[in-house]
This record gives C-alpha cells, sequence and structure tokens, in this order.
C-alpha cells in the first residue's frame, strides 16, 4: 500500500510523545533538523534541542557529556558523516565509554543516490559492527520506525540506528506487533529458501517471496532490524530449516548483514548463500529504485537467484 | 582550605609517586606528567566539589582529562585520595590492569575514558550544557594539552562552548612548549593561543602553572564573566620538579632508570624538606 510517512518522520512523531513524558530525551542535529524531519520536535521542545552546526565530531561528544549527565540524546545527523567523520568519537566516547547515546543516521544508503559517494552510507554497517559495545538497528518501515524509537527511548546503550530518506512501503500493517531489539521477525513462513532483509530491503524480500510463492517455491522472510546483537538463532533455524539464505541489504557487500549471516552460517550450518548489495564501487549514480535496479536488489532478481539456489540445493541433495 | 605549601608538598610527593609508577611498569608519559601534576594537585585537593566515598555524587564537579596519555599523576593522585587502595598502583599497566595507560572509567574517579586526542572538550560542553539545563551547580574541568591544540575537533567545541555561554566550564591548556616530536611551534604553531581562544569566545586567564599562588587565585575567581566558558593557559614546563627531564622532549614517554629514579625522588624530597623547613622558620616567626 503506498506511504508518504518517511521513516524519518516517524521517528520525530514518537520522539514528540516521548519527550513529553520524559524531560531528559534531547535531539541533537548537525544543521539538519530539516533533513531529519525534527523540526516540529524543535519547535514543541526547544529546550530539549541541542543544534551544533556542521560540526560531527562535536556533536558526537556532546552527546557522550549529555548522556553521561543522565539525558538520553538522538543525534540525528546524515549517516554518511555520523558513520565515518564521527566514528573516532563513536568508537571512544560513545561504546568505549558506554554512554547512552543513540546515534541516527538520516538519508542512510543511497538516499542521497544521484550526489554522489560522499552522500552514500554503504560501509556504515561495517564500520559500527566492528566496534564492540554498539547496538545496530535498521528499521524495516514507519510502524517499525515507531516501535524501536520507543524501545530506544527505554534501552541503555550506545546504538546505531540507519533510516532512509523516502517514505518506504509498509512492511507491517500497523505497530501491534513484538518489536524485540535483537530479535528478527519472521515475516512469512517456508521452508525451501530464507530471504533476510534488513531496513528498506524487507519490503524487497517480501515482494520476492511472493513471486517465488508463485513459481511453488516458499520462501521464509526474516526481518533482522537488529544487525547487532545479530540473531543467530534465527539464523541458524532458516539455515537448518530452509537450507539456502539469500541475504538484502542496502550497504556495500562487504562488512554487512551479509557478512554477518555468513559467519553465523559458516560456523553453525554451511548453506548455500548469496550476499546481494552494492559491489565493491563507488556507487552509481541516481534515484533509489533506479540503484536498487542497476545492482540487481529487485524482487525479480532475487526470485532469480533464490529459484537458482534452491535448485542447486536439490541437486546436491 | 589547603595552603599553598600544603600544596606544594603533596604535589611534590605526587611526582614521586608517578615517578616510582613509572619506572616499576617501564612505560608512561613522565614529562607531560610531572608538568601537569601541579593543577591536578590544586583541583583536586583545593578546588574541585568531590568525594571519593560517593564518586557518583550527582551535584560533584567533573574533570575530563583530554590529554589523556598524562595519567600517571591522576592515578597517583585518586590512589592518594582514597577512590582506590594505593597497593593498586603496582599493577599500573600490567596484564588485565584496570589502571591502564590512559584514562579508564572503570576506575571510580574517571568520568570517560579518555586518550584519542581533542575529543575532552566537547564532552564536557555536553557535561556543562547538561548542567544548565537542569539548574545543577556542578563546574567542569578540561584538561587539554598544548599539542593537542592541532586538532580540529577543539575548535568545534570551543564554538559550541562560548555559543552555549557555558560558565560552568572551564578548559585548560598545558602548555609546556613540547610535543613528542620538538617544540609546539616547530611541528604545528599554536600561538597566538590566547587571541584564538578569545576569538572563539572564551575569558582568557595565563598563569604560571607551577604557582599554587596564581593558580588557586585564578581558579577561586572563576568565571570572572558571567555567560562565558573560561580558558586557563597554564604555563607549564614539561618535566618540572626533575632537573634533567626539565624541558627535555626526549622525556615526553622516558622511563627513569633505578639511578634517575634515585636522583629524582631526592630533589623532590630535598624541595619538599626546603618548603617545611621555610614553613616551620614562618611559624616560629609569625
Amino acid at each position: 500500500m503506498a506511504n508518504n510517512i518517511p521513516n524519518r518522520q516517524a521517528m520525530c512523531e514518537a520522539l514528540i510523545e516521548l519527550a513529553q513524558e520524559d524531560r531528559d530525551i534531547m535531539v541533537l542535529a548537525s544543521d539538519s533538523r530539516g533533513s531529519a524531519a525534527m523540526a516540529p520536535f524543535v519547535k514543541q521542545f526547544p529546550e530539549q534541542f541541542v543544534e551544533t552546526g556542521i560540526a560531527e565530531q562535536n556533536i558526537v561528544g556532546i552527546a557522550a557529556g549529555l548522556a553521561h549527565s543522565g539525558k538520553k540524546p538522538f543525534v540525528t545527523s546524515p549517516a554518511c558523516f555520523l558513520s565515518m567523520r564521527s566514528i573516532e568519537q563513536v568508537k571512544v566516547d560513545v561504546a568505549y565509554s558506554a554512554t547512552n547515546v543513540k546515534l541516527v543516521g538520516i538519508s542512510g544508503g543511497v538516499s542521497y543516490g544521484a550526489l554522489g559517494m560522499s552522500h552514500h552510507s554503504l560501509q556504515d554497517i561495517a564500520v559500527t559492527r566492528a566496534i564492540p559495545g554498539l547496538t545496530i538497528i535498521l528499521p524495516a518501515d514507519r510502524h517499525e520506525t515507531r516501535k524501536m524509537t520507543q524501545a530506544l527511548a527505554k534501552h541503555e546503550g550506545g546504538t546505531y540506528v540507519r533510516i532512509g530518506r523516502n517514505p518506504v512501503e509498509d512492511v507491517y500493517e500497523s505497530d501491534d506487533y513484538d518489536f524485540q531489539i535483537g530479535k528478527a521477525v519472521v515475516m512469512k513462513p517456508g521452508s525451501d529458501v530464507t530471504l533476510i532483509g534488513t531496513g528498506e530491503t524487507v519490503r524487497i524480500a517480501l515482494d520476492a517471496a511472493k513471486l517465488l510463492e508463485e513459481a511453488g517455491i516458499g520462501a521464509r522472510v526474516l526481518n533482522m532490524h537488529t544487525i547487532k546483537p545479530l540473531d543467530e538463532e534465527a539464523i541458524i533455524a532458516a539455515a537448518k530449516e530452509t537450507g539456502a539464505i539469500v541475504t538484502l541489504e542496502e550497504h556495500s557487500i562487504f562488512g554487512g548483514l551479509g557478512a554477518a549471516v555468513a559467519e553465523v552460517t559458516s560456523t553453525n550450518i554451511p548453506v548455500p548463500l548469496r550476499i546481494l548489495g552494492i559491489p565493491d564501487e563507488p556507487a552509481i549514480a541516481g534515484k533509489t529504485a533506479e540503484i536498487f535496479a542497476h545492482y540487481g536488489l529487485t524482487a525479480d532478481n532475487v526470485q532469480k537467484l533464490a529459484s537458482e539456489l534452491v535448485k542447486a540445493k536439490v541437486k546436491q541433495v | 582550605m589547603a595552603t599553598v605549601a600544603e600544596l606544594q608538598i603533596k604535589s611534590l610527593q605526587i611526582r614521586a609517586d608517578l615517578l616510582r609508577l613509572i619506572h616499576n611498569a617501564k612505560m608512561g608519559h613522565t614529562g607531560g606528567s610531572l608538568s601537569n601534576t601541579d593543577i591536578l594537585t590544586a583541583l583536586y585537593y583545593e578546588i574541585m566539589k568531590h568525594d571519593p566515598a560517593r564518586p557518583k555524587w550527582a551535584e560533584r564537579d567533573r574533570f575530563i582529562a583530554s590529554k589523556g596519555h598524562s595519567v600517571e599523576s591522576l592515578w597517583c593522585i585518586l590512589a592518594d585520595l582514597g577512590y582506590f587502595p594505593k597497593e593498586e598502583l603496582a599493577t599500573y599497566c600490567q596484564f588485565g590492569t584496570r589502571l591502564i595507560g590512559h584514562p579508564n572509567n572503570k576506575v571510580a574517579g574517571i568520568e570517560m575514558n579518555t586518550g584519542a586526542l581533542g575529543h575532552g572538550l566537547a564532552i564536557s560542553v555536553g557535561m556543562a550544557l547538561a548542567a544548565k539545563k537542569d539548574s545543577k551547580a556542578y563546574r567542569v574541568f578540561c584538561l587539554m594539552g598544548d599539542g593537542e591544540q592541532a586538532e580540529g575537533s577543539v575548535w568545534e567545541a570551543a564554538m559550541a562552548g562560548a555559543h552555549y555561554k557555558l560558565d560552568n566550564l572551564i578548559g585548560f591548556v598545558d602548555r609546556n612548549r613540547l610535543q613528542i616530536s620538538g617544540n609546539t611551534e616547530d611541528v604545528m604553531g599554536i600561538d597566538p593561543l590566547d587571541r584564538k581562544w578569545e576569538a572563539f569566545g572564551w575569558h582568557v586567564k595565563q598563569v604560571n602553572g607551577h604557582d599554587f599562588g596564581e593558580l588557586l587565585e585564578t581558579l577561586r575567581a572563576v568565571p570572572e564573566q558571567t555567560g562565558k566558558p573560561t580558558l586557563v593557559i597554564l604555563n607549564t614546563t614539561k618535566g618540572k620538579g626533575v632537573s634533567f627531564a626539565e624541558n627535555q622532549p626526549e622525556w615526553h614517554h622516558h622511563v627513569p632508570n633505578e639511578e634517575q629514579l634515585r636522583l629524582a625522588v631526592a630533589e623532590l624530597e630535598a624541595a619538599s624538606a626546603a618548603i617545611r623547613a621555610a614553613e616551620e622558620e614562618r611559624g616560629t616567626n609569625g
């Protein structure tokens, strides 16, 4: 169904509700309140908002200091800068010092597709995954963004969240479902192959599963909203019960969701695995859908890959 | 209230302690720790509101060691004050220790993990901002190195401190003019440091960083200007208190051998004895 509400707006609405109850909730922006869709929050809670100007190292350091003093800061800054320019502050001031800072990378992945590699964030999962102590979440739609924001307000600990700029089609009908940090959601049962998506690629996985179903292949769809801590149990169960996995991510094929899944399967239950993402090159310019199509992040291509995997699996047996 | 003489004697004791620490571990930042011992002594034994029995006390003043590598003086002071047992100092930089070569917040009395230069002031801005938001009276003291002034992030934080009018924030620059490769002005010039900080909106003071009279007078008067953070340039000597280590760049992390330790401790004890004698004489005359 068509949806006009981007995840950033859903997050702002959730934060406004939370901030009414909890005066320690704060939003920080690096001249990014507009792109983070946080203007309504700023208007309603000016005292709970901190502007740092275009200074991404500073915004993370300040947030760490605020958190150390009992505040619950949500840093909203473009993912491409937040996960790169300020990564040492993320590593030391947030993860190492164990401060309760929520880092929200906005306009993530190829949201700024036409602006070039400087504005793409396709390494953020790889970088943040290697930092001990960080939680990493990519919500799939506006409902999950809302659930996640509510969960994060209660969750103690440094967290990196990535959300995109544009509205994404819903994968949930409402926010009436069980969201738990670190627990994958089975979006659709299936026993022939598993499609694992995170963030905006969950929708693609669901669409591909539908095509596979029409072709007589039962695809399980896992929404791996939390990349760290990773739901290893759900991955091992998927490998055991379906025997083949395709991962889909708006990220470099190095070090992201696919790599994380491979680390689990290769040491526990090796199964055929295909990692679908952005290859090791500066991503081509264009709109998100165009870029996804270029690199095969489409329902059609996933269906094709998954069908091949299922065939190969049958041959092996 | 501690007297200048008491603080002088304390800082000489801490210097001897830190030299033993570094000698035993065979590693450490000797020069920088000797140059910041006096400001730390002034803060921890006189200026800051803190309680070793309640390290998380909400109203405590905060200290952030942005030049985290000069941690040896800090470890010795925290142990001396009872934040952790003195015996634990023997584990400094040993396998599995909490007392590593940089501040570690697993130890009571340490607020944040530091060590990567250019981080402390932004953290301090956040803490000072939180105090303002919560109408709390605590202050935040942040010690930076002079070599550290080359980090761009220092200046991002400087802008924010002035922008948010954080007069509860006091920054220090340990201006000993030496960094690991040589004179700061040869490596990457940072002068005129006072005018730079003034241009960034801070109230700037210059003091002799080894003169407790000047240090206390300045720190008791902070903030002199409402609505402005304060930056105190501590004119110091790297290696201060040990004649053969003073102003020697190689003593940045040179480790004293047995003989050097003996000589250094003898110098420090002689200085301490001289202060005691002068005090006694003053007491007799007065």
